[in-house]
């Protein structure tokens, strides 16, 4: 097959694109990890990563974003299943995006004023009877709004999964006697992997790096990654420092598509993808 | 069709109010004749009036609009080239190399892409302003089409693709009779999250506009300081209910006409 | 496959269309005399009186906006646009001038100086006021909802302290202003080179954490003005802009001392148009000007001549323009250098991870 001619006149529009917006900007930030305030050439930003401060930055990013991701996939697969049902899906779907092209600062402010201490939630809160509490500024805040964010990213590579699985493999194990669990574990999630595994990514990777959230709606009690690098760049104009840092973040985000991908080779046979 | 029962209808509904939540909260405090987002006072439509009054904000939403759609259509067209050129890898690390690349855009803060990019374009010589931010624009919306399209391109069946060529299709109905057809829902999941991260988008565009070139984002943010006017809220009331409109209506329009929006048929 | 095509041609069509309403919409806007690009931050001037300045003078005003003083000053430093006027802070000034960034001022050009307070002239982060001109000017203090306090006071910075704030102090994201509330309630000084005296301020605002309910940015506005918070550090700007939407708003720099900080007009290295540059900064030190704009933006003005035009009770309100004895007890931030800059970022970010 001269399947590599087309491609190499094809591609060349996305490979441009790695050269010049992926792997330039890379080698300019690896380049300026080497340099200190007054511009001599030094190991010590590397040397710095590796204290208490930025380990313990760096946990607490993994973990906020393992939560965000796992929220936002225990909320979305279900919305996106029942959304595979509905009769007008693909309209149900667009309003699910729709959301989330309205300007995410004004956003972040109405969840101030919608979680506010005099807000609906609190009132909703005791006229419940469970009385007022201190919503923002906490982890469940935190978690919230971010999996607010991301639950789109997450929804449309599930339903386009979803949508195209075939009734009849259903019907097919319900008629076997298969339980629902079971059809869900043996039949349905296992041709959903591939779409999960992509709503993973578009999550996980970028909630590693969020940040104006952890100030507006954390109150910086949560502080990542993300938030250091944006406090290097433009408060400390420390930029070797924070690039060091964004080097950090690349070599993790590499080391997570190792560890994904890995897991490639038993879930996607059915593809023989060459 | 099944019928949705009780509960899960009404998942479905937590789910929509929980995401239509903030913007309706940002909708009401726009008739509000106070000042901002709290205390209630009187109904007004004056933050309506002050949108279209207010021409440089008109401007400013008018190149947010182009920005998005012309960036989302090439970074898709963009990212779906890229997705297949992925796809037909042979050799599987650098099928890795090559998407971890892809995603290298995802994980990096905003600032440095930003600080980066506006690096690279003064190098070049690019002029600041239109051509920038959408060039930048385009940049980093083509790792999220390229996500979408992927899942989609590996539960196609290649058996699919082989048939088509025994039965003398050119490599060219191959692709858009055979491929491009299966990977539609992945190619506009791509487009319309690519929209978003156009829309959304601050950091990158801050650094990457100029000669006078702004969007709402760069105005909304820079408000922040002394505060953000109930213009913004009335005017995003409004871009709201536009694009409700336009997609229930586009949705109405294209069912009648029997080209269904992401239809899995040719 | 022909609908993605038809999609694409669809979005194009529209595209274009905008595009055209755009180009339609600028093009009357346009007029001769030339054009100056004014970079500042979000609705921190009254548009009436860029519409009013075009109309005066004939030079068109482009209008750009940034969100920070860093953001601002790395876009100018790396050029592509021709800013001709930018409005930095104090520090930024300082930071910008070492960096040979600003253009001077030709005074003969800008007669309307006259009308400034010579307090605030002749400073030491711009001696002569060779490259800036004061545009709005305020402290650094604590604004308070005595409606939801006890009858607590904030004399001193030291009542921050008291053990019956738990939990409702906010800060502000900034190490200068909250590491600075550290030293000036030591009774040190804003502008602390001393690494003792660093680690004393920060082991004390680490004191100060079973207080605080959250360190956060311009978002404090709308906390104070919802009730949500009950005491607040901030800048006096921002607290006149709680003030306007919530009476019960109080705001009192401590005795111990704060900061003074400026905001002020500078033309960047990167302006084409510097006459049209010099002829906006005149504009906006006219008296009458100045004070439409000060009541705009709500800020403290630094111009004599405005405040005989504006409403006593604003101009005698001395939260906002504090008496001598006030003033004399505020410093103004020095320039300290990156490295010791990032000294400061360190014990904040350091007081942060502390916090939970």
């Amino acid at each position: 097959m001269n399947k590599s001619r087309l491609r190499s006149i094809y591609s060349i529009p996305y490979t441009a694109w790695i050269l010049l917006f992926v792997l330039a900007p890379i080698a300019l930030i690896v380049y300026y990890s080497f340099f200190d305030l007054a511009g001599n050439f030094t190991l010590a930003n590397y040397r710095n990563f590796f204290t208490s401060v930025y380990l313990s930055l760096t946990i607490s990013s993994f973990l906020y974003a393992f939560l965000i991701t796992f929220f936002s996939l225990l909320i979305a697969y279900p919305t996106a299943y029942l959304l595979t049902k509905t009769k007008h899906k693909q309209l149900w779907l667009l309003l699910i995006i729709i959301p989330s092209w309205i300007n995410l600062l004004l956003k972040t402010y109405a969840f101030i004023g919608l979680m506010g201490l005099y807000g609906p939630l609190n009132a909703f809160l005791e006229t419940v009877g469970i009385g007022k509490q201190q919503i923002l500024f906490t982890d469940f805040s935190f978690v919230f709004v971010s999996v607010y964010i991301f639950i789109p990213f997450m929804i449309l590579p599930i339903f386009n999964a979803l949508d195209k699985l075939n009734p009849a493999l259903i019907d097919a194990s319900r008629d076997l006697g298969a339980s629902s669990w079971t059809t869900f574990r043996r039949v349905i999630w296992p041709l959903t992997t591939n779409g999960v595994k992509s709503g993973i990514q578009v999550v996980f990777i970028p909630a590693l790096s969020l940040f104006m959230i952890t100030r507006l709606i954390a109150g910086n009690k949560v502080i990542t990654l993300g938030t250091a690098i944006e406090q290097q760049f433009l408060v400390t104009q420390n930029w070797g420092m924070g690039s060091t840092i964004a080097v950090f973040l690349i070599v993790f985000m590499f080391i997570i598509m190792l560890v994904t991908n890995g897991k490639e080779k038993g879930a996607s046979d059915n593809g023989k993808a060459r | 069709m099944e019928k949705l029962g009780k509960l899960p209808k009404f998942y479905l509904a937590i789910v929509f109010i929980i995401l239509y939540a903030p913007i309706f909260y940002l909708i009401f405090y726009s008739f509000n004749s106070g000042g901002g987002m709290s205390n209630f006072e009187d109904f007004t439509w004056e933050h309506y009036a002050a949108v279209f009054e207010d021409k440089r904000l008109i401007i400013i939403v008018l190149n947010t609009i182009i920005i998005a759609l012309l960036s989302a259509l090439l970074s898709t067209a963009i990212g779906v080239i890229g997705a297949l050129a992925i796809y037909f890898m042979r050799n599987k690390k650098m099928r890795n190399a090559v998407l971890s690349l892809n995603n290298i855009l995802m994980v990096s803060p905003d600032v440095i892409i930003g600080a980066s990019f506006l690096i690279l374009f003064t190098m070049i010589g690019v002029k600041l302003g239109f051509a920038s931010v959408l060039i930048s624009h385009i940049a980093f919306s083509i790792p999220i089409v390229v996500i979408m399209v992927l899942p989609k391109l590996s539960e196609m069946n290649t058996s699919l693709i082989d048939a088509a060529l025994d039965l003398g299709a050119s490599r060219k109905d191959v692709m858009t009779r055979v491929i491009l057809p299966f990977i539609k829902p992945g190619i506009f999941a791509g487009f319309f999250l690519a929209l978003t991260y156009s829309l959304d988008d601050f950091a990158v565009t801050f650094f990457v506009t100029g000669n006078g070139f702004s969007t709402l984002s760069v105005e909304i943010y820079s408000m922040a300081r002394t505060g953000i006017s109930l213009t913004i809220n009335a005017l995003s009331g409004l871009i709201f209910i536009v694009t409700v409109a336009l997609v229930v209506g586009y949705y109405a329009i294209s069912r009648k006409s029997k080209t269904p929006l992401a239809g899995v048929k040719k | 496959m022909k609908s993605i095509i038809q999609s694409a041609i669809l979005i194009l069509l529209v595209s274009g269309i905008l595009l055209f309403i755009n180009a339609e919409l600028s093009e009357g806007s346009k007029a001769g005399k030339g054009t100056i690009t004014v970079y500042n931050w979000g609705e921190y001037i009254d548009p009436d009186l860029i519409k009013q300045f075009e109309e005066e003078t004939g030079i068109k005003v482009i209008y750009e906006t940034f969100d920070s003083n860093e953001g601002m000053m790395s876009k100018i430093e790396q050029g592509g646009t021709s800013y001709d006027i930018s409005v930095p802070s104090e520090y930024m000034i300082e930071m910008m001038k070492e960096k040979d960034l600003l253009l001077p001022i030709d005074y003969s050009k800008v007669p309307n100086i006259k009308h400034i307070d010579p307090y605030f002239l002749d400073l030491a982060f711009d001696p002569g006021n060779e490259y800036s001109v004061p545009y709005f000017w305020g402290t650094v203090g604590i604004a308070f909802n005595p409606t939801l306090l006890e009858g607590q006071s904030f004399e001193s910075w030291d009542d921050l302290w008291d053990p019956s704030l738990k939990q409702r102090v906010i800060l502000v994201d900034s190490a200068r202003e909250t590491i600075g509330m550290g030293l000036n309630s030591l009774g040190y000084s804003l502008n602390s080179t001393n690494p003792q005296e660093l680690r004393e301020a920060t082991d004390k605002l680490k004191a100060l954490s079973p207080n605080v309910k959250a360190v956060i940015g311009d978002e404090v506005t709308q906390l104070m003005i919802n009730n949500e918070a009950a005491v607040s550090l901030t800048w006096s700007g921002q607290a006149a802009d709680m003030m306007y939407e919530n009476e019960d708003i109080d705001y009192v720099v401590p005795e111990e001392g704060s900061n003074l900080w400026f905001d002020n007009i500078v033309i960047p290295k990167t302006a084409k148009n510097i006459d049209g540059a010099h002829a906006f900064i005149n504009f906006m030190l006219d008296p009458e000007v100045a004070a439409q704009n000060t009541d705009y933006v709500g800020y403290s003005t630094p111009n004599l001549s405005a405040l005989e035009l504006m409403d006593p009770e604003v101009v005698e309100d001395e939260r906002f323009y504090p008496d001598e004895e006030t003033r004399s007890h505020l410093e103004v931030y020095k320039n300290l250098g990156l490295e010791l800059l990032g000294v400061y970022n360190e014990r904040f970010l350091e007081f942060k991870m502390d916090m939970k």
